[in-house]
């Protein structure tokens, strides 16, 4: 049985699945159930001056009938009262205290009020601090939050304030609203940062009413931009998570934030160098029940694995990325599609022309590889067809077997390996992409580059 | 039966989607390139497009499309054997086992299109020529409607009081009922077609007349009356045709008997045994000729008869109705057959077995034989007949008289609505055609 338990820049936790900060860690009552629940650790709503909220405050991105693969909000910082933030810090810390509690914290660019807030968690019992550099909507408006993120100076300055007076690890939650986020991960590495928590959000508009014209969410008949989370951000938080944890600049402890649903997500942070991860949509989604699977899966997962702990396989992803000119051009693999699994939804056929290289083909039945698409469908529309009215005639329908004529073919000597059709298939292990030998060796474009300067 | 009763009795058997559990369904589709459903389709109506209208919310695009290929997307969405047709041929069978139910997600878009006003864009333009259509029902509905999407006038003649052939008359009542049939005609009406009901061609205007005031004349006057049955007792009191009592229960006074036998083994005298069923009679029996495997019914439908609860004795050839005391039919004589010879439609015929006499109580026998072919009504006119139906051009739907073209039952001796659409709209193309390079 794998162990989860986590040791994360000196916070110790049951396992590295926290509650990033938001809606699902706005009060203490919610971070208990979410421990009850299993959570390793939460990450308190933002603390600073209270706010007032606007209503709505979320939009989300709908696909395919499923909902909410992207989530879009406009809500601020916390709106409670410091001191109650505080008195639940340390009630939850005294009822939980094997959990991880972290403060996030956001207040105005002044030393002395950053001094302020960092003693007042820390008294009240907080673990570590996570800095809210992030946050792209509202509060960037008044200079903090993404604002702050978004200028290096600004960043390293803050922090610096901040480790002045912290008895506790400092985290720093970037934000991704910025060319490169390696840039602002050095300046919190320089203003002393003990780790960095990314993504924050994206900045969004989830979409137009188009009945009222007005872009979601809709507060009184406007809309501004909020932050997008959820699904849909999952590559673009793993990218970044990629590139800050490969920069040796940079080298601190990561908590991976961004599209975390499930445990293969989480996987997927702690093999690009996250040691905690941090979720939000997916328990406003699902509640925090959802957290039953994630370790159970880790779990099994990492005994399918060998892997004892997070640390077994922290990272090991980390070296499997490169420049695209360190890769191998002679490396070479080609779509193979098993027809006894083929069902004949010709998606592959209709990708590959329309949307790859066209080198699938209708042709086993017709021998005709020249016909283009439009062509094949103009035959089965033009075909003159009848109810099938006789006993035979509806046997020799037997929908189990694919017709022989849907079952696509590869030209495999044009097929460039692309894996379009493979991942357009719906059935899984139909459409294979298989390695074939091409007798050379490893050669990268920057070596054939080197070798035939003026190709 | 009151109103009320009579519609509960006949509820439908393929309810409409609510809309967002056919948005759900939509979105189960695969969207399959060169669509096996699609092709399976007698009309090729774009299925996939269609579906991923209804996911998009277009709905009124969905139903375009549909009515694009069939104009009575309605009436085939609620009765066509989908199992051996788009149903039948989706590739989710090969998948989770669950095909997408095409024939209901097509009725969501055509209820959407009707609610919304059924509004069909008119095409512009009229050509100087005209067709007349003899006979309402579907094939002769979708010629008229491609007519006049080729800008050529059509005047539609019927007999009967009421457009719609067996849409309206003779489709099982659970699964299309007269209103939705009519709904389908006034919108081919508001195509600009003209109908001429209650003008039955032959007596109240002759073929000579049609032809001299017409360019060409579309035949699709389907079927006749069931076959007789040829057998002593046969004009008794309580003996009933299939096609008329289902006419009267639809669109006259639903009645029947206590004790039925319908005598056939096609998808007519299902309709007519699951009729008597639902208007109450106790017991309802199919005497048909041959086995049970023979049996020309759809599968389904004879699944659904058995659910009923309709009692099925094979290999029974009717040789007697018998009268009882007060001269009606009481009582169905019947022998026992064997499979003999295989006959032409390559079935073995049942060759009776003597001395195997029984009886089959009843007080009332529908005859569901089979229609009788209508080739006398145009006779005389150089249309060529095969086996009592015209022989017709598949692809353009003209007969030996070029100037007549035919489609639907009586050209194919009695198929599904979607196939007399197909040919149908055909026809029209093909008159069109004709009239462009002859006309």
């Amino acid at each position: 049985m794998a162990d989860l338990t986590t040791n994360f820049i000196g916070i110790r936790c049951p396992n590295p699945f926290w509650l990033a900060s938001g809606p699902p860690a706005n009060c203490g009552e919610q971070v208990m159930r979410a421990f009850d629940a299993g959570w390793g650790g939460a990450v308190w709503k933002t603390i600073g001056d209270p706010i007032v909220n606007v209503s709505s405050r979320y939009s989300s991105v709908d696909w395919a009938g499923h909902r909410m693969m992207g989530l879009n909000n406009i809500e601020l910082i916390t709106d409670r009262p410091l001191d109650v933030n505080l008195r639940e810090i340390t009630e939850v810390k005294k009822r939980y205290p094997r959990h991880a509690v972290v403060a996030s914290l956001m207040v105005e660019s002044k030393r002395e009020a950053w001094h302020t807030i960092v003693k007042q968690v820390e008294d009240a019992g907080a673990d570590g601090l996570e800095l809210n550099f992030g946050c792209p909507h509202g509060m960037s408006e008044r200079g903090m939050g993404s604002a702050v993120g978004q200028v290096p100076e600004y960043a390293t300055m803050i922090t610096e304030w901040v480790k002045e007076v912290a008895r506790t690890p400092v985290l720093v939650k970037l934000t991704p609203n910025i060319s490169d986020i390696r840039v602002a991960a050095r300046a919190a590495r320089k203003g002393g940062a003990d780790g960095l928590s990314a993504i924050n959000t994206i900045n969004s508009i989830t979409g137009v009413d188009l009945d009222t014209f007005t872009p979601r969410p809709d507060v009184g008949g406007m809309s501004s931009h909020g932050g997008y989370c959820g699904p849909a951000v999952k590559p673009i938080a793993l990218h970044m998570i990629q590139q800050i944890a490969s920069d040796p600049d940079v080298r601190l402890p990561l908590s991976g934030i961004g599209g975390i649903g499930g445990w293969q997500d989480a996987a997927e942070f702690i093999l690009l160098g996250s040691g905690t991860v941090q979720v939000c949509t997916a328990a406003m989604h699902y509640g925090f029940r959802i957290i039953e699977d994630m370790i159970d899966g880790l779990s099994n997962w990492m005994d399918s694995k060998g892997f004892a702990t997070i640390d077994d396989f922290r990272g090991k992803s980390i070296s499997r990325v490169t420049e695209w000119k360190h890769l191998d051009l002679n490396y070479k693999i080609v779509a193979r599609i098993h027809e006894d699994k083929c069902i004949g939804c010709d998606l592959c056929y209709i990708a590959c022309w329309d949307g790859a290289h066209q080198c699938i083909h209708l042709d086993r039945v017709s021998g005709d590889h020249h016909q283009i698409p439009a062509e094949i469908e103009q035959r089965s529309r033009m075909s003159i067809v009848s109810t099938p009215v006789t006993k035979a005639a509806q046997l020799a329908l037997n929908p189990t077997k694919t017709p022989l004529a849907r079952i696509p073919r590869v030209d495999e000597d044009e097929c460039v390996g692309c894996n379009l059709c493979w991942l357009v298939c719906p059935v899984d292990g139909c459409i294979t992409m298989e390695q074939v030998q091409t007798g050379l060796g490893k050669q990268s474009w920057e070596q054939r580059s080197a070798a035939s300067p003026g190709g | 039966m009151t109103p009320e009763e009579f519609a509960g009795a006949f509820a439908e058997i393929h309810p409409a989607f609510e809309p967002q559990a056919a948005a759900i369904e939509a979105n189960r589709c695969l969207n399959c390139f060169d669509a096996p459903c699609t092709a399976a389709c007698p009309t090729h109506i774009d299925v996939p497009r269609f579906i991923k209208k209804i996911a998009s919310g277009n709905l009124r695009g969905s139903a375009l499309t549909i009515l694009d290929a069939n104009i009575l997307g309605l009436s085939c969405s609620r009765v066509c054997p989908v199992d051996v047709l788009c149903e039948g041929a989706c590739v989710m069978h090969r998948y989770n086992k669950r095909p997408i139910e095409i024939g209901r997600l097509q009725r969501r878009a055509m209820d959407a299109f009707y609610s919304a006003g059924a509004d069909l864009a008119v095409p512009p333009g009229a050509s100087a020529k005209s067709v007349a259509c003899i006979g309402a029902g579907p094939a002769s509905l979708a010629c008229a409607a491609e007519l006049r999407m080729q800008g050529i006038a059509a005047t539609v003649f019927e007999a009967r009081p009421m457009a719609g052939g067996l849409n309206t008359y003779g489709v099982a009542e659970y699964k299309l009922r007269p209103p939705d049939s009519l709904r389908e005609v006034a919108l081919v009406r508001s195509l600009g077609v003209a109908f001429r009901n209650g003008v039955s061609v032959g007596a109240d205007i002759t073929l000579e007349a049609l032809e001299s005031g017409y360019d060409a004349i579309f035949v699709g006057i389907g079927l006749g009356p069931t076959e007789s049955i040829g057998i002593p007792g046969e004009d008794l009191d309580g003996v009933v045709d299939a096609v008329r009592f289902i006419a009267e229960y639809k669109t006259g006074t639903p009645k029947i008997g206590n004790r039925v036998v319908v005598v056939g083994g096609g998808n007519t005298a299902i309709d007519a045994a699951v009729a008597s069923r639902l208007l109450g009679a106790e017991q309802v029996t199919i005497a048909y000729r041959r086995d049970e495997n023979a049996m020309p019914a759809f599968a389904f439908e004879y699944e659904h008869a058995k659910q009923q609860g309709i009692r099925f004795v094979w290999q029974a050839l009717p040789t007697a109705i018998v009268a009882g005391k007060d001269g009606r039919a009481a009582s169905l004589q019947c022998l026992r057959t064997t499979p003999g010879q295989p006959d032409a439609s390559g079935r073995r015929h049942p060759e009776p077995i003597a001395g195997s006499e029984f009886t089959i109580a009843c007080d009332t026998v529908v005859v569901a034989l089979g229609q009788t072919k209508l080739f006398r009504l145009l006779e005389g006119r150089g249309i060529e007949f095969s086996a009592g139906c015209v022989r017709a051009n598949r692809a353009t739907g003209q007969t030996a008289n070029r100037k007549y073209f035919a489609a639907g039952d009586c050209v194919n001796g009695g198929g599904e609505v979607v196939d007399a659409v197909a040919d149908g709209k055909r026809a029209g193309r093909g008159i069109a055609e004709w009239l462009g390079q002859h006309g």
